[in-house]
């Protein structure tokens, strides 16, 4: 990968070599007083107040210690390489990468290979593969969905079996491989909802979950019809097909109280769930997909 | 002794240690600034617009950098978590560059459309909100405040003389751009563009 010029290749072998070697011609020539074993006094001959400056040689196991390193770092040359030489190792970052991606690749493959041969359906029955899926789940898609798949505000509840985009298997996969916009115009379809207006559309929203609110609810319905049933339904159940929820069901993404519902429609919404085939990839993709299609299986 | 001529005159003394701690520097960076892998951006890169460069701003006055790195290592455990390895082009209009070295918090060099721009203000406003675990601070008054744009054809021209190649139409627009938008909307604008250049993710 990286493509040293000549001149930067020398200019960094020379440094690097130059150094050492250079680190070698200083301890040779500073090895003063360790030939002379013998009876000297040992001193630099600075002096001062009486106190002699000693001039010990340094202890042997020291310079050993000094000579050692400076093989080693000869030793690591031969095999990590200088310079734009890769060395007798032949190593490099990426190459490492590679090395352990494929590593990984060649011990996790059967595995993901024996489950993508599996249905969606089948997986979510299987302990293991729902094990699997569960912990993809909870580093991926829990920073949103909640570490129990309980969702929050905004954030889908994905274990109550209402789903958004259909709970089909294949929706639930689709909805992760390629993402979701979910657009809710503000006011709907009728751009110039007065304020008296928007409270008669959410007394009769509420009405359809069997609940009264302070509008006139006849009223609404005719401005429902109007605003909002092109993607709601004209009886407001909704439509999977755009994620257009169901407006019946009493289970409400933004808030169900009555200012939250005013709020909604009012400001509009606009939800975002993010493609993930290009960050997990379809195989883990496939088994997330049957851990949340099992999540709502055994309510009905 | 030729000691004394060293030690006993500190402009030698400051020079040759000066040459001394350098030879590092010389040999592991200063070749690097004349690599074209380290100095020529990578397909595609452009450099932050007015608002995503304010929102840079933000992230670096509230230090995000300090417990999140921008910088995806070469290893098989990051690549799986984050996406592709960061790149040196990636970042070659980044003054100063944000890789950081503390990890407390997640990595955030591809954070760039992961999650939703909803996803990101609830996060920012009250983390425990979406994460019940997490520890990082709250931010609410980012959505109070909004950013004054006096200052960004400023930036961008400081930016512009070390080599980010801002056109002047781009600096003739950015006061208007940037002025009066809400911070935690530069902020999110800034966040999901990150390592988004790099198309392939794994």
């Amino acid at each position: 990968m990286t493509e040293l010029s000549t001149f930067w290749h020398v200019w960094v072998s020379a440094i690097v070599i130059g150094s050492m070697i250079a680190c070698g011609a200083l301890i040779i020539l500073t090895k003063k007083g360790q030939k002379f074993d013998e009876e000297t006094d040992q001193t630099t001959g600075h002096s001062f107040d009486g106190i002699d400056e000693l001039d010990n040689p340094l202890p042997k196991w020291w310079m050993y210690f000094f000579w050692s390193t400076i093989v080693f770092g000869f030793g690591y040359i031969l095999i990590y390489g200088v310079g734009d030489w890769k060395g007798f190792g032949n190593w490099s970052s990426y190459g490492q990468w590679e090395s352990e991606v494929a590593k990984a690749e060649e011990k996790y493959q059967p595995y993901y290979d024996k489950l993508t041969s599996m249905s969606i359906e089948e997986l979510a029955k299987d302990e293991e593969a729902l094990a699997t899926g569960q912990r993809i789940f909870a580093s991926n898609c829990s920073v949103c969905h909640g570490p129990t798949a309980s969702g929050s505000e905004g954030f889908p509840n994905l274990t109550d079996n209402d789903w958004l985009y259909g709970g089909s298997p294949a929706a639930i996969k689709q909805t992760i491989l390629a993402g979701r916009n979910g657009a809710m115009p503000a006011n709907g379809l009728k751009p110039d909802m007065t304020d008296e207006q928007r409270k008669d559309v959410v007394a009769h929203v509420l009405s359809l979950s069997g609940r009264e609110g302070a509008g006139d609810a006849t009223k609404g319905k005719a401005l429902f019809a109007q605003a909002c049933a092109a993607c709601h339904g004209a009886d407001g159940s909704g439509n999977q097909a755009v994620g257009a929820p169901n407006l019946t069901d009493n289970i409400w993404l933004y808030g169900g109280s009555e200012a939250k519902i005013e709020f909604t429609v009012r400001h509009g919404r606009a939800a975002r769930m993010p493609a993930w085939n290009e960050i997990l990839g379809e195989d883990k993709v496939h088994v997330v997909s049957a851990y949340v299609y099992s999540l709502s299986q055994d309510q009905e | 002794m030729k000691h004394d001529i060293v030690e006993k005159n500190l402009p030698l003394m400051i020079a040759l240690i000066v040459i001394a701690i350098s030879w590092g520097a010389l040999a592991e960076i200063v070749p690097l600034f004349f690599l074209k892998e380290t100095t020529q951006p990578v397909e595609g890169l452009k450099p932050l617009s007015a608002v995503e460069l304010e929102g840079r701003d933000i992230y670096i006055r509230e230090g995000c950098h300090v417990c999140h790195t921008q910088m995806i290592r070469p290893f098989r455990a990051e690549t799986e978590r984050y996406g592709h390895y960061s790149l040196a082009g990636e970042h070659v209009y980044e003054h100063p560059f944000l890789w950081g070295s503390k990890r407390t918090g997640p990595d955030l060099a591809r954070v760039g459309q992961r999650y939703s721009d909803d996803w990101h203000r609830a996060h920012l406003y009250n983390p425990r909100d979406v994460v019940p675990s997490s520890n990082m601070p709250a931010f609410p008054w980012l959505f109070e405040q909004k950013v004054d744009g006096r200052d960004t054809p400023k930036k961008m021209e400081a930016l512009r003389s070390v080599g980010v190649p801002y056109t002047d139409e781009q600096i003739a627009s950015a006061k208007d751009e940037a002025d009066g938008v809400r911070e935690i909307d530069a902020l999110v604008i800034y966040l999901q563009q990150l390592g988004t250049v790099l198309t392939q993710k794994r």
